[in-house]
C-alpha cells in the first residue's frame, strides 16, 4: 500500500497538524482498510513454517522483545522484585537465555524496579496517564507521567482518550499525546490505542497515524484489560502505519503488541508478520515489543524443548 | 486460470446411455457412513496434529478402518490436557470417582454389541472369546469403581508412634501417568491398565495397541459420555515405539506404565524416565483372565504420612 492521497512531501506532515480541520482531512484522507483483505493477509502470513534453527532464533528474538508486565491492583514490591530477577535472567538454569527488553509496572512501583534492575540492560517501562481508562484531567495525566519519569522510568506507556478519538476530536488527542511526549523528556513514549475499543480497522489506522504524528515512539495495541486485545489484522494495520510513516519521514517508530499473546506459536507468527509487512529492520527490541507475562513462560518451555529434546511442564517455570 | 473442459464424444455418450438402459443398477439403499477413528485428548476427538493416519487391518489383512497416527506433539498436547485435569479429578471425592467409573460400565453395557463386533474384528479368537473379553472388561470397570473409596481404608491407617501424635498414612494419586497399553488384548487389556490408574485419582495418557486400536477409540467415546471430566483419560493411537520415548522423557509425566512394551525394549524407556525420577511400572506378563486383584491400584499412588499433635 502506498499513500498518495495525503498531503505531498515530508514537510506536508507538519502542516496536517496545524489545526483541527487539516488533521481531520489528513486522517480521513488515509486509504480505507479492506477488512476482508487484511484478515486474509494475516491468515496467510500465519501459515509460514518456522522450524529448527529459525525457530531457535525466533524464540531468542522474541524473549528479547518481551516487556515483562505486571499490572494488577495486588502488585507488591516483592512481586516486582521477583519479576525483575526473571527479566534479567529468564531461565536461571540456562545462562545463554537473553534478558527481556523491559519490565512494565505501575508508576508507584517504578522505584522498586529501578533498584532491582540496576546494572542490567533491562528497561523500566511504566504505564501512566490514568491507565487503563485514561479518564482523568490532562493535569493529572501529566503529573502521573512526570512522577514515573522522576522515579526512573525509561519508557512510558500512555493511553489515548478513546472517547475524544471516537467523537472525532482528533486535535485534542493529538495535543494530549504531544504534551505527554514533552513530559516524558528522554523517556520513550508508547501510545496505547486500545484497539478493542476502536471498533474498525479504519479507526486503528487513523489512531496509529495520529499517535505517530504526535511523536509517539511506539504505537501499542492495548492495555490488556479489554478483550479483544492484540489480533493479527490489527497488528498488520499498525505495522503498515509505522512502515508508511518511515517511508514518509525516514523515522523508524515501533509497534508493541499487548494482551492475549500467550504461546510461542503466536509470537513467531507475529515476527513473521513484522518481517513481511514492516521489514527486517523492525525485528529488534528498539522497534518491536510484546507486552506479556505468560508468553515468556511458553517461550522458555519451547526453548527448553529445543535445547534438551524433552518436553517439560508448567512446573518448570516460575508462576509470575 | 484457464479451465479446460473435455467433452465426451457423442458416440461415447450414446454408448453409456445404452449401457445404462441394458443393465439398470440398483442404487444402494443408503450411503455407507464410515467411521473415522480419532484421538481423544482433553475431552475432544481431534485428528493427529501431524495429519497422519494408518490402515488398521483384521487378522486376515482385510482393511477395517484408518486410525489417527499420533505424533510427539499429540503426546505433548495430551500431557498438558492430563495435567490440567489432574487437580479436579484427584480432588473429587473417592465416592464420586467410583460413581463415574460405574457409569463407564453402564455405558459399555449399553453398547455391548458394538464392542463385541469390534473385538471380533480386531482379534483372532472366537466369538465366544470376544464375548468373554467384553464381559470381563465391563466387570473390571465395576471392580475398580468399587475400590475407589475402599483402597485407602485397606492400605492407609493409623500408625503407632512413640510420641504425643496421631500418625496417619494415606495413599494419594501420583499425578499424570503415561501408559503403553497391552498390544494383544484390544479392549480388556486397555481397560485393565487404564481403570486402576484413574480409579486412584491419577490422570492418564495412554497409547493404545498399535495393531488393534479401534475398540479403545470406541471406548473413549463411552468415556466421553460417562461424566468423566475431559483430560482424565487421553488416548493416542499410532506407533508405541515412536510415541513411548516422548512420554518417557516428558518432564511433566509422573509415572510410566510399560505393560505394553516388550521386556527387551523397556530399558531405554526406563533410562529416559530416570532423568526425571518417574515411577516406572514394568510388570511381567499380564494375565487378563485372572482376578485383577489390587496390585495395579498400588502402582501409581504415593503414601502421605501426617503427624498430628494429640492432647489439643
Amino acid at each position: 500500500m502506498t499513500i498518495t492521497s495525503v498531503a505531498s512531501g515530508t514537510s506536508g506532515l507538519s502542516d496536517v497538524t496545524s489545526d483541527d480541520a487539516s488533521l481531520r482531512r489528513f486522517l480521513h484522507g488515509l486509504p480505507g482498510v479492506d477488512q476482508v483483505g487484511a484478515e486474509g493477509r494475516a491468515v496467510a502470513l500465519a501459515t509460514r513454517s518456522i522450524k529448527t534453527t529459525a525457530k531457535a532464533w525466533a524464540i531468542d528474538a522474541a524473549i528479547g522483545m518481551v516487556d515483562l508486565t505486571t499490572l494488577e491492583g495486588s502488585d507488591t514490591p516483592g512481586k516486582v522484585r521477583s519479576l525483575c530477577a526473571k527479566a534479567v535472567r529468564p531461565d536461571p538454569s540456562d545462562p545463554s537465555t537473553p534478558p527481556v527488553a523491559a519490565v512494565c509496572v505501575y508508576p508507584d512501583l517504578v522505584a522498586t524496579a529501578v533498584q532491582a534492575l540496576r546494572g542490567s540492560t533491562v528497561q523500566i517501562a511504566s504505564v501512566a496517564t490514568a491507565f487503563p481508562s485514561g479518564r482523568a484531567s490532562l493535569q493529572t495525566k501529566l503529573a502521573d507521567v512526570r512522577d514515573a519519569v522522576l522515579a526512573g522510568a525509561t519508557e512510558i506507556d500512555m493511553v489515548i482518550d478513546r472517547g475524544a478519538f471516537l467523537a472525532g476530536r482528533y486535535l485534542q488527542v493529538f495535543d494530549e499525546i504531544s504534551a505527554v511526549k514533552q513530559a516524558c523528556g528522554t523517556a520513550h513514549l508508547k501510545v496505547i490505542l486500545e484497539t478493542g475499543e476502536l471498533v474498525t480497522l479504519d479507526s486503528v489506522r487513523r489512531a496509529s497515524w495520529l499517535a505517530l504524528l504526535a511523536g509517539g515512539d511506539f504505537v501499542k495495541t492495548s492495555t490488556g484489560k479489554i478483550s479483544p486485545a492484540a489480533t493479527p489484522p490489527v497488528a498488520l494495520i499498525m505495522l503498515q502505519a509505522v512502515r508508511d510513516f518511515a517511508a514518509r519521514t525516514g523515522e523508524v517508530r515501533g509497534v508493541k503488541l499487548a494482551g492475549g499473546i500467550r504461546t510461542t506459536k503466536e509470537a513467531v507468527r507475529y515476527l513473521v508478520m513484522v518481517n513481511e509487512v514492516a521489514g527486517p529492520r523492525w525485528l529488534s527490541p528498539h522497534s518491536f515489543r510484546f507486552g506479556a507475562s505468560t508468553l515468556l513462560n511458553d517461550l522458555l518451555q519451547q526453548r527448553h524443548k529445543l535445547t534438551t529434546g524433552a518436553y517439560d511442564g508448567s512446573d518448570y517455570v516460575s508462576i509470575d | 486460470m484457464v479451465w479446460r473442459h473435455t467433452l465426451p464424444s457423442k458416440a461415447k455418450v450414446s454408448a453409456a446411455k445404452a449401457a445404462a438402459k441394458a443393465a439398470p443398477v440398483d442404487p444402494p439403499a443408503r450411503l455407507a457412513v464410515r467411521k473415522t477413528y480419532k484421538l481423544y485428548i482433553g475431552g475432544a476427538f481431534p485428528r493427529s496434529e501431524s495429519g497422519r493416519s494408518y490402515p488398521v487391518t483384521d487378522a486376515h489383512g482385510k482393511l477395517l478402518a484408518h486410525a489417527a497416527q499420533a505424533s510427539r506433539k499429540d503426546v505433548r498436547d495430551a500431557v498438558s490436557a492430563a495435567r490440567k485435569a489432574f487437580a479436579g479429578w484427584s480432588g473429587a471425592t473417592a465416592y464420586n470417582r467410583g460413581q463415574v467409573l460405574y457409569r463407564v460400565a453402564e455405558m459399555l453395557e449399553g453398547r455391548r454389541e458394538q464392542f463385541l463386533a469390534e473385538v471380533i474384528a480386531a482379534e483372532t479368537g472366537t466369538a465366544a472369546d470376544a464375548a468373554a473379553q467384553v464381559d470381563a472388561a465391563i466387570d473390571r470397570w465395576v471392580w475398580y469403581a468399587g475400590w475407589t473409596d475402599k483402597y485407602a481404608q485397606i492400605v492407609g491407617g493409623a500408625n503407632p508412634v512413640a510420641g504425643p501424635y496421631f500418625n496417619f498414612s494415606l495413599p494419594e494419586p501420583s499425578g499424570v501417568v503415561g501408559i503403553i497399553a497391552p498390544q494383544e488384548s484390544s479392549l480388556l487389556g486397555f481397560v485393565s491398565v487404564v481403570a486402576p490408574a484413574i480409579a486412584m485419582g491419577n490422570t492418564v495418557v495412554v497409547i493404545a495397541s498399535s495393531q488393534r486400536p479401534l475398540p479403545a477409540v470406541s471406548l473413549a467415546e463411552a468415556l466421553a459420555t460417562s461424566d468423566l471430566p475431559g483430560g482424565v483419560v487421553n488416548l493416542l493411537t499410532g506407533s508405541a515405539a515412536e510415541l513411548a520415548p516422548w512420554l518417557a522423557s516428558h518432564l511433566d509425566v509422573n509415572c510410566l506404565d510399560l505393560t505394553g512394551i516388550d521386556p527387551a525394549d523397556r530399558v531405554p524407556l526406563a533410562v529416559a524416565a530416570a532423568d526425571t525420577v518417574k515411577r516406572v511400572f514394568a510388570p511381567g506378563p499380564i494375565d487378563l483372565a485372572a482376578d485383577p486383584g489390587m496390585s495395579r491400584l498400588g502402582a501409581f499412588v504415593e503414601t502421605k504420612t501426617v503427624w498430628h499433635p494429640t492432647g489439643v
